[in-house]
């Protein structure tokens, strides 16, 4: 949010900009106010953009692939460029892949992702949390976001992957520069070519190293699957390294930093959870519906008229997940966080086809992150509210939260 | 009461998995399945509900 050189939004309505730091900062009421006025709002930006805020549109949209294409998925000034990989396979196939090519890579990586796969890193993910905790034990002040949050799911991808942890912090460079910087692998300029170069050499090590030395990870899994007979080709198997790396750190992290920033400000939330843990897959639900880190988007595929709006092709479209999830028409109560909220029929990790792949692994990271910190700390607050910040772009969480530990 | 998983709406979620480990499975892919031909017990009623309630494809479906 510092470095937004886009001009400030003065109406969102017709200017909206998902990057500007009102937006940014709480994009709510600006959610709200739309969805009272105009349901989906166009702006001129990136080349021409579309908004719907209703749970109604932004389903309908998510349904609807003949018409939209997920062929480029964060918004940005480039669209989709001649060093792609054809659609319908994408950059980073399944997320920028289409029908009929979707299934088939989507499948090949559901299994990785299935529930009892995931569960097999629970106790992995436990022992992180708790050698987080200890590093924090002692101080008064520490910062949940940066000594906590983050390293979960980046340790936790790292291992998956079968990449070395050390290299945590070039994984967290590369994820700021394509969802903060708004770069994409298909830019032209030298820096983000170099960029590009830099991530494509960094997979080919890490492939070279598990061809010549495989082992029980995700890396051996994608060199050793099959499509159609055939193995991977390397671009998909690079494409779905980014992918993993892009999509399972950023949005895990946030989903941590917003669930301990919610309970860092709400004391009887916290104090419910410490005292009656069987809420706890509910409380998850819930932060995850009220707090989505991710708004996806889309391009119009052909020229299609979504309730009045002419959408063109090329056109982008946003698709607000968090925005549906506090849509008032959908859900009782929308704008409130309701820890024991039994129906939760909430979109955080998407709807359709494009349903989030990692989202079982998630889900147990949240929950575990969650709560081993609470029951390490069962009272905490916020240090200064005011010194919270959160990052801009498509993946929405607090990138520093600083609070007070108990004495 | 039974529940059924409409295998074409299901998008693997697994809501209902969570929610009622009793009533539904899960397949290698992380596709919902119901268990027991979808019988659900007396007494896992209030499950089987919460987990039609918390599906974001609706793709639950129960009959008395």
């Amino acid at each position: 949010m510092a470095d937004n050189r886009h001009p400030p939004v003065t109406d969102f309505a017709t200017d909206f900009d998902h990057t500007d730091p009102t937006w940014v900062n709480n994009p709510f009421p600006i959610w709200d106010e739309l969805r009272a006025t105009c349901p989906i709002a166009h702006s001129d930006r990136y080349g021409g953009t579309w908004l719907p805020v209703t749970h109604e549109h932004v389903s309908a949209i998510a349904y609807d692939t003949e018409n939209f294409t997920s062929r480029a998925v964060i918004v940005s000034e480039v669209r989709p460029g001649p060093m792609d990989l054809p659609a319908p396979i994408g950059v980073a196939p399944p997320i920028t892949s289409d029908p009929p090519f979707h299934a088939m890579a989507r499948r090949l990586l559901l299994p990785a992702f299935a529930p009892r796969k995931v569960d097999a890193l629970e106790p992995f993910t436990r022992q992180l949390c708790n050698d987080l905790l200890d590093a924090l034990e002692g101080k008064d002040i520490v910062d949940a976001a940066v000594e906590y949050a983050q390293h979960i799911p980046l340790r936790v991808i790292a291992k998956m992957l079968g990449f070395p942890t050390e290299d945590a912090d070039y994984f967290r460079h590369v994820i700021h520069l394509i969802l903060e910087e708004g770069i994409t692998v298909t830019e032209d300029d030298d820096e983000r070519l170099v960029e590009g170069q830099a991530l494509d050499a960094y997979f080919d090590n890490q492939i070279a190293d598990h061809v010549a030395n495989p082992r029980d990870d995700l890396t051996t899994f994608l060199l050793e699957a099959e499509l159609d007979g055939n193995k991977l080709m390397h671009e998909h198997v690079r494409g779905t390294m980014l992918l993993i790396l892009v999509a399972g750190i950023d949005t895990t992290w946030s989903a941590i930093g917003s669930a301990l920033w919610h309970l860092a400000h709400n004391p009887d939330d916290l104090k419910r959870l410490a005292t009656e843990p069987d809420l706890m897959p509910f409380a998850i639900e819930e932060m995850l519906r009220a707090y989505a880190p991710v708004t996806m988007a889309r391009m119009v595929a052909q020229d299609v008229e979504i309730a009045g709006c002419p959408m063109k092709e090329g056109d982008w479209v946003l698709l607000p997940f968090p925005a549906a999830n506090r849509d008032p028409e959908f859900f009782d109560r929308a704008d409130e966080v309701i820890i024991d909220r039994e129906e939760n029929r909430h979109a955080a990790f998407g709807l359709g086809i494009h349903r989030c792949l990692g989202s079982n692994l998630a889900r147990m990271e949240l929950r575990v992150a969650v709560e081993e910190w609470v029951k390490r700390f069962p009272n905490f607050e916020l240090a200064d509210p005011s010194a919270v910040t959160w990052a801009a772009g498509q993946v929405r969480g607090p990138r520093s939260i600083p609070v007070r530990l108990p004495g | 009461m039974r529940v059924h998983v409409d295998a074409e709406k299901c998008q693997g979620h697994n809501r209902c998995y969570s929610l009622a480990p009793e009533l539904f499975d899960v397949d290698d892919l992380g596709n919902a399945v119901e268990l027991n031909d979808g019988n659900v017990p007396e007494g896992l009623e209030h499950k089987a509900r919460l987990a039609v309630a918390n599906c974001p494809e609706y793709a639950i479906t129960i009959s008395e």
